[in-house]
């Protein structure tokens, strides 16, 4: 491999890539008068220099979100994903961790009522939006019609995708795209179910649609 | 992951110029293909330019046709009412690619810039060209059966993985672009490379642009058209083969004819030969089975990838007859 014999096993071992890291640990080390990125809603940029220690929260932002109706202001590092914020930090596990990678489609979430990959978002990235998680979805103990489907139809085995699969599936008909069985399987492909509940996850969402329940 | 710095201008000057001034700097759009990379490791940025606040959003009419702001989401482009009646095998491309989630978070921009699936380039321990120039091709002996099959080097037999790209070049989309230099307009079918001895360049761009938009000039490519992805399952996977073929047709002769292939090459592959030899001929068949075959010519397979010298040109036959009525 042509890793072979260097240290950062995991990095792209490049010259270019080891003298960056030692620049930046040196850097880091040395240096007290760090830059800083300060953002003023609604996204105006400032740069301010700021004279402190190193720490680690160094480089976290302040966010602002609503979530299921909530507004939040966070701190959060730049590289935190809506994925892990969601789940790590706002105890709001509905929301399944499955590949990471954008394949699996189980942490599927609404951002301003579309659906999306919430492990390819990054939090600073939602600044002023709205997030809706499966949390969010029913009304109280009144659950969701698309919930209420699922479980009426076993949409579901694990359960693991489930989450995810209903997020998708109210998007699916608030899109217009669930006029047929076909339709429903094209614009559901972002959402894998390795316990194989296809058939019974495509009528729970025919019968929502078809029931005429807001999606 | 590695942490970076994150900056959000509103204005496009404001953009190029934070992008100028750090070497390890990068825009980030949709960010559906580059998170997916810092995950992994294979691009490390210190830097990240949302540019999500810039605007270069509409899809709009335009005298010679239509023009689609770089950072017009996937699904907004597939759904527009003018690109579904005007430009439907775009529309038809846009949605055969990922899935109804990514294509809300994918962007036109980021579509083209999207970089190749092959495996040796997404595994940071593997030896690839385009990652880490020098270290070598590892698909080259090794597993290559999603490879090309035109238009590769030794360096590096990588595939583009659009499938709206295929359908822009097929339509003779142009690429607005500006940068240090000032705005410039870049044909489709030139801003994605071929490996040669840089691999690690996968399009034309230049050191600090950025796309502001993708001009479709009007066509009579509006009714017979397909595109056609054949792929390991029935939706939601890359194209191992993909036809855009676009017909216009006078009664039952070919009057003009489009063809552009995905998965087969280090950019979205234009048969333009095969286009010529369409023109003036029966549609039937037979004349799309000699397409096919002209359209093959000077392909060469690998170890794991001779299943492509059948399948594209069954691909091309079957997306040329759908395209016609025939099936």
């Amino acid at each position: 491999m042509a890793d072979e014999g260097k240290s950062e096993m995991t990095l792209p071992a490049s010259d270019d890539h080891k003298k960056y890291n030692e620049t930046r640990r040196t850097f880091l080390k040395q240096s007290s008068l760090l830059t800083a990125v300060a953002l003023t809603p609604p996204g105006m940029l400032q740069i301010v220099e700021l004279e402190e220690k190193v720490d680690e929260q160094f480089e976290s932002v302040k966010v602002t979100l609503e979530i299921n109706g909530e507004t939040k202001e966070l701190s959060v590092e730049p590289r935190e994903t809506l994925l892990d914020l969601l789940r790590e930090r706002l105890d709001l596990t509905g929301t399944k961790k499955g590949c990471d990678y954008g394949q699996c489609g189980a942490c599927t979430v609404h951002v301003d009522g579309q659906r999306i990959n919430a492990c390819l978002a990054f939090v600073i990235m939602q600044e002023g939006k709205k997030i809706t998680t499966i949390e969010g979805l029913s009304k109280g103990a009144t659950l969701h019609p698309m919930q209420e489907a699922f479980m009426k139809h076993d949409g579901f085995q694990c359960g693991y995708c489930t989450p995810g699969q209903i997020m998708s599936a109210v998007a699916c008909i608030q899109e217009g795209h669930a006029n047929s069985k076909e339709e429903i399987r094209e614009y559901m492909s972002g959402n894998l179910c390795r316990c194989g509940a296809y058939p019974n996850i495509v009528k729970a969402i025919e019968e929502v649609k078809n029931g005429g329940a807001k999606g | 992951m590695k942490n970076f710095q994150y900056v959000r201008p509103t204005q496009q000057q404001a953009a190029l110029e934070t992008l100028a001034q750090d070497d390890k700097a990068m825009f980030i759009a949709g960010g559906t293909n580059l998170i997916d990379l810092m995950k992994r490791n294979v691009v490390l940025p210190e830097k990240l330019v949302d540019i999500n606040r810039l605007p270069l959003r509409k899809i709009e009419p335009t005298s010679k046709g239509v023009r689609i702001g770089a950072l017009a989401s996937n699904s907004e482009v597939a759904e527009h009412p003018l690109i579904r009646e005007k430009f439907p095998l775009l529309s038809q491309a846009l949605i055969s690619g990922a899935s109804a989630q990514l294509r809300n978070m994918a962007t036109v921009g980021g579509n083209m810039m999207q970089r190749t699936r092959c495996y040796y380039f997404y595994d940071a321990a593997l030896p690839c060209n385009k990652r880490q120039p020098g270290s070598g091709c590892g698909a080259l002996q090794g597993i290559n059966s999603k490879h090309a099959i035109f238009g590769f080097s030794d360096k590096c037999i990588a595939v583009h993985p659009s499938d709206m790209c295929v359908a822009l070049v097929a339509l003779e989309a142009t690429v607005l672009v500006t940068g240090p230099k000032g705005e410039r307009q870049v044909p489709f079918k030139d801003f994605h490379r071929l490996p040669g001895e840089h691999p690690e360049r996968d399009t034309n761009l230049e050191k600090n642009e950025l796309i502001l938009a993708v001009d479709i000039p009007a066509s009579s490519f509006t009714q017979n058209v397909h595109y056609l992805k054949v792929r390991e399952r029935a939706s939601y996977a890359f194209a191992l083969v993909s036809v855009a073929a676009a017909l216009d047709l006078d009664k039952g002769t070919i009057r003009n004819a489009r063809l552009a292939m995905g998965g087969v090459a280090h950019k979205p592959w234009r048969l333009m030969e095969a286009e010529k030899a369409l023109v003036g001929k029966p549609v039937s068949e037979e004349t799309f089975q000699q397409t096919a075959a002209l359209a093959m010519q000077g392909a060469k397979a690998f170890e794991h990838n001779a299943y492509k010298l059948k399948l594209a040109p069954n691909a091309i036959t079957q997306a040329l007859k759908t395209a016609a009525g025939l099936s």
